[in-house]
């Protein structure tokens, strides 16, 4: 499966990210202002600065629709960085709603501040590399550069490495030693390390008068405090940002075409008038704003709009040099086609055949499992009643289609795999819904009336 | 130094030597003169006598204990022997805090004279190990080198606050009334040479103890200290009767003292005895005006002294090359003596440091003489005798103009004039030891140009030094001697000289080496300091950070006394103890534990009550509860061990008898976090308190207060005792009044704002951190609206309740409103098939179903199942749902994690 987090953490090279100052204006370009571009060049240069914004590459120059939450970290941060105050915040939101674009931003603003520059150490953890206490304390000692470092090794037992850290944090006090942000991406998953001693510990520093430094969980769960121990939640000065983002769809068109859009020191005026003004002529189009409209209502975050405007963008090419409404069609398509339904299209007639069988064996049975006697029975019966243009295939033939849609997991046994039974008796479950197998079968090409009609008729 | 585990392992028997020598029918006491020690597997026997220097089991079997040999008796039943003790310590005994007070790396054989009343100093005899050989070094002698590793040194006197100068005589047993005369009176030989014991005093104290400040303060400072020695508080007094109580009845103990009266009387009580009974007059005016007063004590010491010597000395064995010795030091003394005292005639004393400055004097040239003679060059000794007058005179001098100073600045107690004076006079003592050519200070001031000095003052007394050498011819002949040293006293004075550096400075103070590397656990520090809080808002903000350590802890004076009680009593009466204190997390538990031991210890300070360690482990900040061992091994010995040895090496050190040891308190935070399954790590805990020789209080601290029935098996409940106490959970007053007193009068709140903090967190948790987290936010929100609207600037109702929606209203309802269509309507297809089912569980083919016809009710097209799924996974990594079973595809399994009329609510407000 390819869940919502996987796919976060892979689309996230978020290494060094923050750490860049530049803003994203092109440096590079500048030199080739004075002569125009000719068409290719243009295109693809506008290509790498667009897919650059919408891969994340690069951190947008302000936070859209973030501006209170914005003010509310940079000031903390700036407080933990300035005066050594020791504090401790969550961000809250859901996948894509721009945690880490939040916290870059205000860090890029923080490391532009002279005082806060040279005095702040950062140390960043992800709970899904550091899965235990032992490797988030080797590398929080890595990355603050202790003693017990060499090179990249961290030296001494994970006892020895627990009471170290905590010794050099004690000795800091709040006036002398340098702030230390400590940003734990996804902060739930430390919750669930054992006992909770790293948070403890870390919130018990912010807590205490030793070393400042500034604890800050990113997590997408709501109910994030409730997985802390009481005497770790208390130690927390539950300090939450919560980021939800309110746009109506006008607003959601608007950053639309403003990711869409060129900026204004792109080097070829004239192709960037041109893309600009297709790009407003597109937004204005009915079949896109639908398209757009049902990405909004499936959900709200940028990740998702990056992801169709990328496809979109890659379409263009010297042909047709600017966007068109077919290019977010297809995108369209490509994104939001059933993941399944590309399977479908790849079996046989008998795999398709025996896919129906299960459907209406569902169907009398409300759902309940079946194995695949049941289904040769069911697909025997349609054989001899109904087909014409089927012919009758031997048992073992059958079977192994059979076990073909099991390794496709378009089928899967009830309980895995452990039970002795003959594989024909074993209990199967359909992985499809009504839906999608009528669907298929609409779009199978060549696809035999019989076979069709026998999947609409109703019993059998 | 493993030499000491097989004779402790063997099997010792222990006899009487002859008939007893003395009597006491009223103790029924027999007192022996010598004991004869018979190891198995060995022909001869050893035998240890009066006076001679012992090793006693300890707790550690590479360093058993240095003890002196004063009595022996049995009692009438004859079975039980006793050894009344002069106990000595090694460094490793020295409390790890106290250590860097000698200024210096110890010598791996060098021990130190204890004198501690509050010390047992009888034990049974049968843990004395065999006889030991203990060299006196005067202060400024370098260590002999070349010697048997079984000798140890002793130099100086450690009195549980400081090391001092070790007056020689102490070296000598102090003998009872009781116990025999020594028959044969030997020749008058010296065992080794006595210089004046005020002089080294003077000379090391500047070093050593960084509380004493100078010679003339540091006097009236031991004068005061034996006056409030002498008038005890009622506490005292109190434990005192306890404590005799404990022993034997106090008529008993009468008679003990009666019989011993020297037993337990430390060269300070004797001293204290000398000045109460001049206490009417000004104590400086005089010692300083009276010559008598100066001459009746050097002449009472000094018989004593000798024959205390004789009596000795035929029974210790001391180094060969001593009669030679002793010969040079008694004609040298005699010489000195003579040559100095018209310099001191000559001298008007200022009244306020001396008394002790002529005897200082007078024998500073026998301590020149007594370096010729180390260096065994007689010739040469005279010379430099001669030599060193005119230079004492001037350094006469500049004493007198330093005095005043060090006398007018000092405060024991106060931190930086402490440290301003203890580097003047170390300044001064360089001087002094560059013109008389002290040992170890000298060194100090000669080494000193090699570092750098970190501060100016430092620096310019270097420059001094400098100019005081070229003036000291006999500097360079002290330095051939030194050049002739071994390699390893140079060492040795490198680091001596590193420390004055080190001292002014509290930050650099040597670190507990952690990693096998010795490598130094420190965050870098900033390149400008931290900004300081600019408007009242931010002062007020500092001020409720929950680090900020307040002046006092408001509406915990009950749990403060109660604790305080029990740990006094404890730590007076020397036995152990456990206690248990529970609460809910933030109501002061930690805070309150740590503000009766700072308390204590400052009256331990102020001598009122014994010394004491204090430990602290917290169950979280440990991997592993086993952890708990090592923590506590190295935070009391410094010694690093696996969990299993350190439990070995505990076990031991609470169990075996160990009568000078101190009281050690051990504060165990989150106590549940040490739950094992066979609960041994919790057992040991309460156990080592239980042992009669312990000296082991035990504060635990966790949150629920049922913890020892719930958690604990029997017999690890039954030795924690019922001492409980629980902290209640603040009520909305006690948070005000904490929120006021934090405040301290900065006037950042409206009055009715901090009742609503107050009440609004008692109500919910009584949490002191809450409560305070709640006020800081408040401020910050109050200084972001008060740039808009100016009203009064201060903190008011509408921040506060700001605060408090931020800190505890529901995320949930929000994050509803936000949730984009399809995710909308698929929370409504959960309760829609939720109402169908009858059940709060469904699978995501069932809600599919019902999504798909709620699109079409709103007019959507229908998402199709990768869509669908793409939402139901969405909600699930929020926590609106509760997804489980994510590899089952359709049959993903569904349940609400917010109530139904909540999702309800918050969709149709939409």
């Amino acid at each position: 499966m390819w869940t919502p987090e996987i796919r976060h953490v892979a689309s996230r090279k978020y290494a060094g990210q923050w750490r860049e100052i530049t803003g994203p204006a092109p440096v590079k370009m500048s030199k080739r202002r004075s002569a125009a571009l000719t068409g290719a060049q243009g295109i693809s240069l506008a290509q790498k600065l667009l897919r650059e914004r919408l891969c994340h590459q690069k951190l947008p120059d302000q936070p859209v629709g973030l501006d209170s939450q914005y003010k509310y970290l940079l000031e903390l941060l700036r407080r933990t960085a300035v005066h050594g105050e020791s504090n401790s915040v969550l961000i809250v939101g859901p996948r894509g709603s721009g945690k880490t674009m939040l916290l870059g931003c205000v860090l890029r603003e923080l490391m532009s501040l002279k005082e806060a520059q040279k005095n702040v150490l950062l140390v960043e953890l992800n709970g899904l590399l550091q899965t235990d206490d032992k490797i988030a304390l080797k590398e929080i000692t890595r990355q603050l550069h202790l003693e017990n470092v060499v090179g990249d090794k961290v030296f001494g037992s994970f006892a020895e490495n627990l009471a170290f850290l905590l010794e050099a944090l004690k000795k800091g006090d709040k006036s002398s030693s340098r702030p230390v942000l400590f940003v734990l991406d996804e902060f739930d998953l430390f919750a669930h390390h054992k006992n909770q001693t790293l948070l403890y510990n870390l919130l018990d520093v912010s807590q205490s008068a030793q070393t400042p430094v500034a604890v800050l969980g990113l997590t997408c769960r709501l109910d994030v405090l409730e997985l802390l121990e009481k005497r770790v939640k208390s130690r927390f000065s539950h300090r939450q940002i919560h980021l939800f983002s309110s746009l109506s769809f006008a607003q959601y068109l608007d950053v639309v075409r403003a990711q869409l859009s060129l900026p204004p020191d792109f080097p070829d005026p004239k192709f960037s008038d041109e893309w600009n003004h297709s790009v407003t002529k597109l937004c204005e189009d009915k079949t896109v704003e639908e398209i757009l409209r049902r990405n909004f209502n499936g959900s709200k975050d940028f990740r998702s709009l990056h992801s169709l405007l990328f496809l979109a963008v890659s379409r263009v090419s010297v042909s047709h040099s600017t966007l068109r409404e077919a290019d977010l069609i297809e995108a369209w398509r490509l994104i939001s086609v059933d993941s399944k339904a590309n399977v479908l299209h790849g079996l046989s007639i008998l795999e398709l055949c025996l896919i129906i069988a299960m459907k209406h064996l569902n169907d009398t049975y409300d759902g309940e499992p079946f194995n695949f006697q049941m289904v040769h029975n069911e697909f025997k019966k349609f054989i001899q009643r109904k087909s014409h243009s089927i012919h009758k295939f031997e048992k073992p033939v059958v079977m192994k289609a059979f076990e073909h849609l099991l390794q496709l997991e378009l089928v899967r046994p009830v309980d895995s795999g452990v039970c002795k039974v003959q594989r024909e008796y074993q209990l199967m479950r359909l992985m499809l819904e009504h839906g999608q197998v009528m669907e298929a079968l609409q779009k199978y090409p060549q696809c035999p009336t019989d076979v069709k009609q026998w999947a609409l008729s109703a019993f059998g | 130094m493993s030499r000491y585990i097989t004779r402790l392992r063997m099997r010792r028997t222990y006899k009487w030597n002859g008939r007893p020598v003395g009597e006491d029918r009223k103790l029924k006491r027999q007192y022996y003169e010598s004991m004869s020690i018979s190891v198995e597997g060995k022909t001869e026997d050893a035998t240890v006598s009066l006076g001679q220097y012992i090793l006693i089991e300890g707790d550690d079997d590479d360093n058993p204990f240095v003890a002196q040999l004063l009595k022996l008796y049995t009692d009438d039943s004859g079975k039980k022997k006793t050894a009344v003790l002069q106990w000595f310590v090694r460094m490793c005994e020295v409390p790890q805090n106290k250590r860097k007070l000698l200024g210096r790396d110890p010598h791996p054989q060098e021990i130190f004279f204890y004198q501690d009343r509050s010390c047992d100093n009888e034990v049974d005899g049968e843990t004395i190990l065999g006889a030991v050989q203990i060299e006196y070094v005067p202060v400024q002698d370098p260590f002999p080198v070349g010697k048997s590793r079984d000798i140890l040194f002793v130099k100086l006197l450690w009195d549980t606050k400081s090391f001092r100068a070790l007056d020689p005589e102490l070296m000598q047993p102090s003998q009872s009334p009781k116990s025999p005369p020594p028959s044969s009176r030997g020749p008058q030989t010296r065992a080794l040479p006595t210089p004046d014991p005020s002089v080294m005093k003077r000379a090391m104290s500047g070093i050593l103890t960084r509380g004493s400040m100078s010679t003339g303060k540091m006097s009236s400072s031991e004068a005061e200290s034996l006056h409030s020695a002498s008038k005890l508080s009622a506490a005292k007094a109190l434990s005192a009767k306890r404590r005799s109580q404990a022993v034997s009845g106090p008529q008993v103990r009468k008679k003990l003292d009666l019989c011993s009266p020297s037993k337990n009387m430390s060269r300070d009580d004797v001293l204290g005895e000398l000045l109460d009974e001049r206490s009417e007059k000004t104590l400086t005016s005089k010692l300083n005006t009276s010559p008598t007063g100066r001459i009746s004590i050097s002449i009472r010491l000094t018989p004593l002294n000798l024959n205390k010597e004789e009596c000795v000395s035929p029974l210790s064995s001391h180094s060969p090359d001593k009669p030679r010795m002793t010969a040079h030091d008694k004609d040298d003394a005699a010489s000195v003596f003579l040559g100095v005292q018209p310099i001191e005639d000559d001298d008007p004393e200022p009244l306020i440091n001396t008394g002790r400055t002529p005897r200082k004097r007078e024998a500073t040239p026998r301590r020149a003489g007594l370096r010729g003679l180390k260096a065994r060059t007689p010739s040469r000794r005279k010379d430099s005798a001669a030599l060193r007058e005119p230079a004492l005179a001037a350094l006469a001098e500049e004493e007198h103009e330093d005095s005043p100073i060090n006398t007018a600045a000092t405060s024991r107690s106060k931190r930086k004039s402490a440290q301003l004076v203890s580097s003047r006079i170390k300044k001064q003592l360089n001087l002094l030891g560059n013109k008389i050519g002290l040992q170890s200070d000298g060194e100090d001031g000669d080494d000193d140009d090699c570092f750098i000095p970190s501060k100016i003052d430092l620096q310019s007394s270097s420059d001094e030094e400098e100019e005081a050498k070229i003036d000291s011819e006999d500097e360079l002949i002290v330095k051939k001697h030194r050049g002739s040293g071994t390699s390893r006293s140079t060492e040795k004075t490198r680091v001596s000289a590193r420390t004055p550096r080190k001292t002014p400075s509290k930050k650099t103070a040597p670190a507990t080496p952690r990693t096998p590397r010795h490598a130094t656990p420190s965050i870098p520090s900033r390149t400008a300091p931290a900004r300081k809080p600019g408007n009242v808002l931010e002062e007020a903000r500092a001020r409720l950070h929950v680090s900020s350590v307040p002046e006092s802890l408001p509406c915990r004076e009950q749990e403060f006394q109660d604790i305080y009680n029990f740990v006094e009593s404890k730590v007076i009466d020397g036995t152990g103890g456990c206690m248990y204190i529970s609460g809910v997390p933030g109501t002061g538990k930690t805070a309150t534990v740590h503000e009766v031991i700072r308390s204590l210890q400052q009256s331990a300070e102020q001598d009122e009550i014994p010394h004491f360690r204090f430990i602290e482990i917290n169950g979280m900040k440990m991997t592993d509860p086993h952890q708990a061992y090592v923590q506590i091994l190295q935070k009391l010995t410094d010694q690093k061990a696996t969990p299993d040895h350190a439990a070995a090496l505990l076990e031991k050190r609470f169990s075996a008898p160990a009568p000078k040891k101190e009281t050690v308190v051990l504060l165990v935070d989150e106590l549940d976090l040490l739950w094992t399954r066979k609960q041994n790590v919790m057992y040991n805990l309460f156990d080592w308190p239980t042992r009669r020789n312990a000296r082991l209080v035990v504060l635990t601290i966790a949150n629920t207060m049922d913890l020892p029935e719930r958690i604990m098996i029997n017999r690890v409940a039954s030795r924690l005792g019922l001492t409980r106490m629980s902290f209640q959970p603040y009520t909305f007053k006690q948070l005000q009044q904490i929120i006021t007193s934090r405040l301290n009068r900065v006037k950042a709140f409206e009055e009715d704002a901090l009742q609503l903090v107050s009440r609004k967190v008692a109500a919910l948790s009584g949490d002191a951190r809450r409560c305070l987290d709640i006020c800081r936010r408040a401020t910050e929100i109050c200084e972001h609206s008060g740039s808009q609207k100016n009203s009064s600037g201060l903190v008011g109702m509408s921040h506060v309740m700001e605060a408090l929606d931020e800190m505890f209203s529901s995320s949930y309802i929000s994050a509803i409103r936000c949730a984009s269509v399809q995710e909308q309507l698929f929370l409504r297809a959960v309760i829609a098939e939720f109402r169908r089912l009858g059940l709060e569980e469904a699978t995501f083919q069932q809600v599919f179903v019902q999504h798909q016809a709620l699109c079409r009710v709103e007019g959507l097209q229908p998402a199709n199942v990768s869509e669908g799924l793409t939402v139901c996974q969405r909600l699930g990594s929020c926590r609106l749902l509760l997804l489980e079973g994510s590899r089952l595809d359709l049959f993903l399994r569904i349940r609400l994690n917010v109530s139904q009329d909540d999702v309800l609510y918050a969709l149709k407000a939409d």
